[in-house]
């Protein structure tokens, strides 16, 4: 039987003899004709030898280096050229022994018989010099340079973060990646590691039946060069981040200071901290685990961004905001106090102040009773019929703050903190079973309420500025002319109109004046602040400060946190004022003070 | 007539012959490019050359529990083995292990299971069975529709593992429906679209626009008597110019970077771009370096100083080419090009349609993944990872192209039982 279309095989066939003969054709160009790709009889081997590009620099507001690479060299071993190799004097020259010297080749081998793996990293520059005259005894290994990261100021370990070599998994993901390459992996260096890592080159070269190098194969037409990382401009100032390091040390917490006209944050301390350098050099691991294993002091948490706090009263400058942008609060608005807020089985405490508080008073002296009826009157008076849709038009006034969520700012792992939505108390009293009686503590920034010591800050640009910020950030610059990302310098405006931040501002200007932040009080210099007390289950209470200064154009604003602290005054209060003092003075007179703060512990 | 007991009754052995060849010719290329002195024994199964002569024990077994089923089981379970892979490839989207950014197997001990390679197994089933009906005429619409349909899921599927190369092959079936009786402007076209890609891409767009309004100036001479075809001439014109202009649009906004990359480094526009170009130049090295008669085997040096990662997967044929020279690389090309010459003319001599057309499905996924495979090692084609079949290294892929091979030997044995 013919079938139809019989004589298309005739066309399949042609299609398919035309491609083997063009493939035959371009066969016989590159491997007879083309004699390019020929070696010579001596010039028998091909390796491709990796450039590594010296990583970007990192430097401060003001120009001074943070971090910076140093020469250092890897042993590098081709298990397949080693021959007839003195083992011992090999060990003794780099310091181990017959065991690590076996399991170090098998891994090399395991990896690559032919590919060059490294067998000891970083060796000191001493080591290098002797090596290098013993290295044509030593077939199948040679040296490689690179470079360490080094920190000359010892500051910002957090922030900067530290490299380290690429996991597997990423080498399979991401075929720049080669075993043995670093990588940024916390901090600045992960988040910029683009921009940093410059680009490898490779360099193919031609070798002899004596692994003797004899030039570059085809006049370098397959080679890359390789291109330096870019350096950054952090926003960080040196000197008021060493500063805000020494004031912390011997306490928990964290000290963040932004510039409110730009989101740069100027200082950003997490204490207990660690030397960077230890993660940098050749005792890298061991001193990795070391600081991992430091479980009472937790040296590699960075606070200033994943710890979380109840704000206590630094909330109520918030609700007073919301309450006079929802209509329920006037600068006249008085609520009464009697040492407390009572009613029925609630008993809110409060200190001996004057009562009935205005506004301005209220935050002035921090009254409890005062912010439970401001919250009770958002939720009851702001028009809404249900608790949950005035809760919700509160909520949305709380996260345009930031508060809630992450900024995905430029430092990679900060925390959300947490701003209860109503789901979350339906599912825990039941629908609409919730009031606002039922939720009071919120009024006084207690309860489930959790913010990070970062978004704290922010929260404090945002009074500064009046109704705006924008996103903080680390870094100012990339390369010389480079700019950052645009959601860095886009403004950001809160949910609450401009005018209602004048009251609440004069009423932190009183907390410095004269309430419970007189401690921050310098001389010639007008500021604005609010202290809070993060209750905590476990201990003494967390000491909070928030500030900025000068009142009139703002340049620093900047939050506190002295775990078991206690009372704001305490400690988180003078190390607020000592920062701005140093930072707006560039010195510091109150000798007295600055010695307390330097010297003083808080006992955990 | 009555079926053989005997199960290599009528089996056409020169196919298995040059099967036979392949799969050898590929482990000997595996065991050099893996090759060291450290591990010098073949039964070595911690070594990529072990492992593959175990794959190769199973996919002989495979092929002859093939010749023993019964020859009308395939064509019957034709749709359920199509459905049964298309979970498959769901379930892998869900449960899969992910690898560079695609997530297209199922890790089982140290084996890993890749739907994607038998679902072109099960797609070509499904195309036989479904135009092989006796009422079915390519021309009409709805069998065009049936037919895209049968094609698009397993290639939608495919394509959601992000397994580009993989959804590529499924282009092959064009020479099928071909061979069926499509509309041969279908390869036209198709050809006409490839270079017209390439190059745009390459020189400016005004020039080619001007290059084909020359040629269609010419044929409008040549045919102006009549209307119609005028009509369809200017039609055509407007269509390519703006096939033309959109392609700066697919390539900045449809690719995805590495296949930008990938085409950039062919075109000669880049010449590295983070190791892509890197490939491609150390497999023409490799094979350059090889001349005439090659190094010898176990002598080649570029293949192995793992210069290319899938030395023994997708480059498999750098080796060949270094070690074996021209005269090497010529005799797979033959090899290859006769295997498929001989499953064509063994497809003309089935009696079933369905016979026909599998047998025409086999040559054309098999002669796609030669025709990619080998113009990516050897700079003709940008690097698209798909394997070589029979050599590549890779059980999936070997197990997959064993039985799409021999559910057709043990139909063509049995040609004169059907009808
Ligand atoms: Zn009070």
């Amino acid at each position: 039987m013919k079938a139809p279309f019989n004589d298309r095989k005739y066309v399949i066939n042609i299609i398919i003899f035309s491609i083997g003969a063009i493939f035959l054709c371009r066969l016989f160009y590159i491997q007879i004709i083309d004699n390019s790709y020929k070696l010579s009889a001596n010039n028998n081997a091909l390796r491709s030898i990796t450039e590594f590009p010296a990583r970007g620099l990192i430097y401060d507001r003001n120009g001074k280096l943070l971090v910076y690479n140093e020469a250092t060299y890897d042993l590098m071993v081709i298990p397949q050229h080693v021959k007839d190799l003195d083992t011992a004097e090999l060990c003794k020259l780099i310091g181990i022994d017959k065991e690590i010297f076996k399991s170090r080749m098998e891994k090399a081998k395991s990896y690559s018989y032919y590919a060059p793996s490294i067998f000891e990293r970083e060796i000191s520059k001493e080591t290098y010099g002797f090596l290098q005259e013993k290295l044509y005894k030593l077939q199948g290994f040679y040296v490689q340079a690179r470079t360490l990261r080094k920190y000359p100021l010892s500051i910002a370990a957090h922030t900067l973060g530290y490299i380290g070599e690429v996991s597997q998994g990423l080498i399979e993901n991401d075929n720049y990646y080669k075993p043995g390459d670093y990588i940024g992996i916390s901090g600045i260096e992960k988040s910029y590691e683009n921009e940093l890592r410059g680009k490898k080159g490779v360099k193919i070269m031609m070798f002899d039946v004596f692994n003797r190098e004899k030039g570059s194969f085809r006049n370098g037409m397959y080679d890359t060069v390789s291109v330096a990382g870019i350096d950054l401009t952090t926003a960080i100032d040196a000197d008021l981040q060493a500063y805000g390091e020494a004031l912390m040390k011997n306490k928990r917490g964290s000290i963040v200071a932004i510039e409110p006209a730009t989101g740069e944050i100027l200082a950003l301390v997490s204490s207990p901290s660690y030397d960077p350098n230890l993660l940098a050099g050749h005792d890298r691991s061991k001193n990795y685990i070391k600081l991992l294993q430091d479980i009472k002091q937790k040296p590699l948490y960075n606070r200033a961004l994943m710890a979380q706090y109840p704000p206590g009263s630094t909330f109520k400058i918030l609700n007073a905001l919301a309450g006079q942008q929802l209509g329920v609060l006037k600068e006249d608005s008085r609520f009464p106090c009697s040492l407390g807020f009572h009613m029925g089985n609630i008993n809110v405490k409060c200190h001996n102040h004057p009562s009935p508080c205005n506004l301005e008073q209220s935050i002035q002296y921090s009254c409890n009773s005062y912010y439970v009826y401001a919250f009770k009157a958002i939720l009851e008076k702001s028009g809404y019929k249900k608790t949950s849709d005035a809760y919700n038009k509160w909520l949305d006034i709380v996260m345009s703050f930031g508060f809630g969520k992450k900024f995905y700012s430029d430092i990679p792992n900060e925390l959300t903190g947490n701003i209860p939505t109503p789901e979350y108390y339906d599912k825990l009293h039941g629908k609409n079973r919730w009031h606002a009686l039922t939720i009071y503590s919120l009024g006084i920034g207690q309860g489930e309420i959790l913010v990070t010591p970062l978004q704290l800050a922010n929260f404090t640009a945002i009074l500064a500025n009046r109704g705006y910020y924008f996103i903080p950030h680390i870094v100012k610059k990339i390369g010389k002319t480079k700019g950052i990302n645009k959601k860095y310098t886009t403004k950001q405006t809160v949910k609450v109109d401009s005018k209602y931040f004048d009251i609440v501002i004069e009423g932190m200007d009183d907390v410095v004046e004269s309430g419970t932040g007189t401690g921050a009080k310098i001389k010639k210099i007008e500021m604005a602040g609010k202290t809070g007390t993060a209750q905590n289950p476990h201990g003494e209470d967390h000491s909070i400060f928030i500030l900025f200064a000068p009142l009139k154009n703002p340049k620093i604003a900047i939050s506190v946190v002295v775990e078991n602290g206690g009372w704001g005054a305490t400690w988180a209060v003078p190390i607020a004022s000592l920062m701005v003092e140093k930072y707006l003075n560039k010195k510091v007179d109150r000798v007295d003070l600055e010695k307390r703060m330097l010297e003083g512990s808080v006992k955990y | 007539m009555r079926e053989q007991k005997n199960i290599f009754y009528n089996i056409d052995w020169i196919t298995v012959c040059l099967f036979l060849a392949l799969v050898l010719f590929g482990w000997m290329n595996i065991y050099a490019a893996v090759y060291n002195d450290e591990h010098k024994n073949i039964f070595d199964f911690s070594q990529s050359y072990g492992k593959q002569l175990i794959w190769i024990a199973c996919a002989i077994i495979l092929s002859l529990i093939i010749m023993m089923i019964d020859v009308k089981f395939f064509p019957a379970f034709s749709y359920f083995i199509f459905v049964l892979v298309l979970v498959l490839l769901v379930a892998v989207l869900i449960m899969g292990s992910a690898t560079a950014g695609s997530k297209s197997w199922f890790q089982i001990g140290d084996f890993k299971l890749q739907p994607s390679e038998f679902a072109k197994f099960a797609t070509n089933l499904a195309i036989a069975k479904y135009l092989s009906a006796s009422n079915i005429k390519i021309q009409d619409i709805k069998t065009k529709l049936v037919t895209f349909l049968i094609l698009g899921l397993p290639v939608l599927l495919i394509i959601l593992q992000n397994d580009t190369g993989s959804a590529l092959v499924y282009i092959a079936f064009v020479f099928v429906l071909y061979r069926e009786g499509l509309s041969g402007n279908v390869l036209i076209i198709g050809f006409l679209v490839i270079v017209l890609f390439f190059l745009s891409l390459l020189i400016n767009k005004f020039l080619v626009i001007g290059v084909i309004a020359g040629i269609a100036l010419l044929l409008f001479v040549y045919i102006r008597k009549r209307r119609k075809e005028i009509t369809m001439l200017v039609g055509l014109f407007i269509l390519t110019a703006g096939f033309v202009f959109s392609v700066d649009y697919v390539y900045e906004n449809v690719l995805e970077q590495h296949q930008k990359d990938r085409i950039d480094v062919l075109l000669g526009k880049a010449t590295d771009l983070r190791g892509v170009g890197y490939n491609v130049n150390q497999s023409k090295i490799a094979i350059g370096s090889g001349g005439f008669l090659g190094k010898g085997f176990l002598e080649g040096t570029q293949t192995k100083f793992n210069f290319v990662p899938e030395q023994s997967t997708d480059f498999i044929f750098c080796t060949i080419g270094e070690e074996w020279g021209f005269t090497g690389s010529t005799i797979v090309i033959i090899l290859y090009v006769w295997l498929f010459i001989r499953i064509i003319m063994m497809a003309e001599r089935q009696r079933s349609s369905y016979g026909r057309i599998y047998g025409y499905g086999v040559a054309s996924i098999l002669f796609f993944h030669f025709l990619i495979n080998i113009a990516m090692t050897i700079g003709l084609a940008p690097v698209i990872g798909i394997p070589l079949p029979f050599i590549s290294y890779g059980g999936s892929s070997l197990w997959a192209f064993t039985i799409l091979l021999f559910v057709f030997v043990k139909q063509d044995a049995n040609r004169l039982l059907l009808l």
